[in-house]
């Protein structure tokens, strides 16, 4: 093999692929926020008194969980002008893609829920809570704490398919990372940076979540 | 009148869908087992191995999960030819799915195999059994029952990521209705299309998977 790396052509590029990154980070905080909020509606809907609400609830799930999220972001794209509904293309991957985190984190959400003890509950009714005040200040509380590793490794995978924006052309670092391998032909170093950046950052994330599982943690004893 | 035209294209198109299917189905296929099989072995090496070992089967697991998977198709596609691999773009699809498949796999046997409690493997020792032994006879049967389920969703997972193949050029399901759309222009109608295609099969291998799990669950429902 007789291959000459040169990192000087990258290194150039080195403010635009470091805003790549920014704008998957960005994408990613937002869809799963977004995604958070509606998983939330969708886990209470799934342990709902009433059997429409379940069943809806679970439809969701599983629609969302079933379907490669590469055609969700070109179904909304390219499809959903026909019906009128023309989004840019951040904004249209930014829905895709917290649409697809809603039914990952209404899963983690509803374990949560199942991880709260009865009792605690029965507690909140006996001291005459009204059941907003009992999902408020106590099922809410222990659910996030409860729900805290599973949604750092789902922000994680939601970090991840940001790489999928690259395909309708949205600025982020997969995108710059294609563009500069079909710019400079330095094929190996592209590469070699760009998946050494998703995995350091990667790595940042956890090691954040896992200092805020510590404190959570602590805070419980 | 849309739908008519959307249903004229579907029969026109069928032999297309069908191969495209038909490479999804082959090229997920492929990274299961490749990817399972390889996975296993590194699974052991992470949980049992001695420190040359580990190491680098923990490397390889911490670089693979911690890219994208459309990364790792693009890289390896590139990357490949650059280094004077010849693999063509389904050669090198399968390859980063396999990769990607077996970092994944050999994750949910760590766990699995973790969660089993180390009297065991010091039991098989006292009658005699080589680590071989030990693996293949005590470990591996209970490990499955608790990776199946797991195991499921990964494999659902590696259909949905063979979806990125398009990008490479491989005319699997997605790329082919790339290219029908871009003779008919019915985004929205073959992009649902391909949705409800890929949902089935997802979900077909999802209840599958739960079949299997509860069989495979009776056993110790019986014990206890």
């Amino acid at each position: 093999m007789n291959y000459h790396f040169n990192f000087a052509p990258i290194l150039d590029q080195w403010p635009v692929l470091l805003s790549g990154l920014g704008l998957g980070l960005l994408l990613a905080l937002v869809s799963i926020a977004i995604g958070s909020v509606l998983g939330l509606v969708v886990a209470f809907a799934s342990r709902a008194p009433s059997p429409w609400l379940r069943s809806l609830a679970f439809t969701w799930i599983s629609i969302l969980r079933n379907l490669p999220i590469l055609v969700i972001v070109l179904f909304l794209f390219f499809g959903m002008p026909q019906l009128g509904l023309s989004l840019d293309k951040i904004t249209s991957f930014i829905v895709a893609l917290s649409l697809y985190a809603s039914a990952y984190m209404a899963e983690v959400f509803r374990g949560g829920l199942l991880s709260v003890p009865k009792g605690l509950t029965e507690a909140g009714q006996a001291i005459g809570l009204t059941s907003f005040r009992i999902k408020r200040y106590i099922v809410l509380p222990i659910m996030f704490r409860n729900a805290l590793p599973a949604f750092g490794n789902n922000f994680i995978s939601l970090f991840k398919d940001t790489s999928l924006a690259a395909t309708i052309a949205v600025p982020e670092l997969t995108f710059y990372a294609r563009k500069i391998n079909s710019e400079t032909f330095r094929v190996i170093e592209v590469w070699l940076v760009a998946s050494l950046l998703y995995i350091v950052c990667c790595y940042a994330i956890t090691l954040v979540l896992r200092a805020m599982e510590k404190r959570l943690v602590l805070e419980k004893n | 009148m849309e739908w008519d035209y959307f249903l004229n294209e579907v029969v026109a198109n069928r032999d297309a869908l069908l191969h495209g299917a038909a490479i999804t189905f082959a090229v997920s296929l492929i990274a299961i087992l490749a990817g399972t099989v390889l996975g296993i072995v590194i699974g052991i090496a992470v949980t049992y191995g001695g420190k040359p070992l580990r190491w680098p089967a923990r490397l390889y697991i911490d670089i693979i999960r911690g890219t994208p998977v459309l990364v790792l198709v693009l890289a390896t596609f590139y990357v490949s030819s650059a280094v004077g691999l010849n693999l063509n773009a389904f050669q090198a699809g399968a390859l980063a799915l396999t990769l990607f498949c077996a970092s994944h796999v050999s994750e949910i046997l760590r766990g699995a195999l973790q969660s089993l409690s180390r009297g065991q493997i010091e039991a098989g020792r006292a009658i005699g059994l080589t680590f071989g032994g030990i693996f293949r006879y005590i470990l591996f049967p209970q490990a499955l029952r608790y990776a199946l389920p797991t195991w499921i969703t990964a494999a659902v997972e590696m259909v949905k990521a063979s979806t990125l193949l398009s990008v490479i050029g491989v005319a699997e399901l997605l790329l082919t209705t790339q290219q029908i759309i871009s003779n008919n222009f019915l985004n929205m109608q073959f992009y649902l299309l391909a949705g409800v295609i890929y949902f089935l099969i997802d979900f077909a291998i999802e209840q599958v998977g739960r079949f299997i799990g509860r069989r495979l669950d009776q056993p110790t429902r019986r014990a206890v």
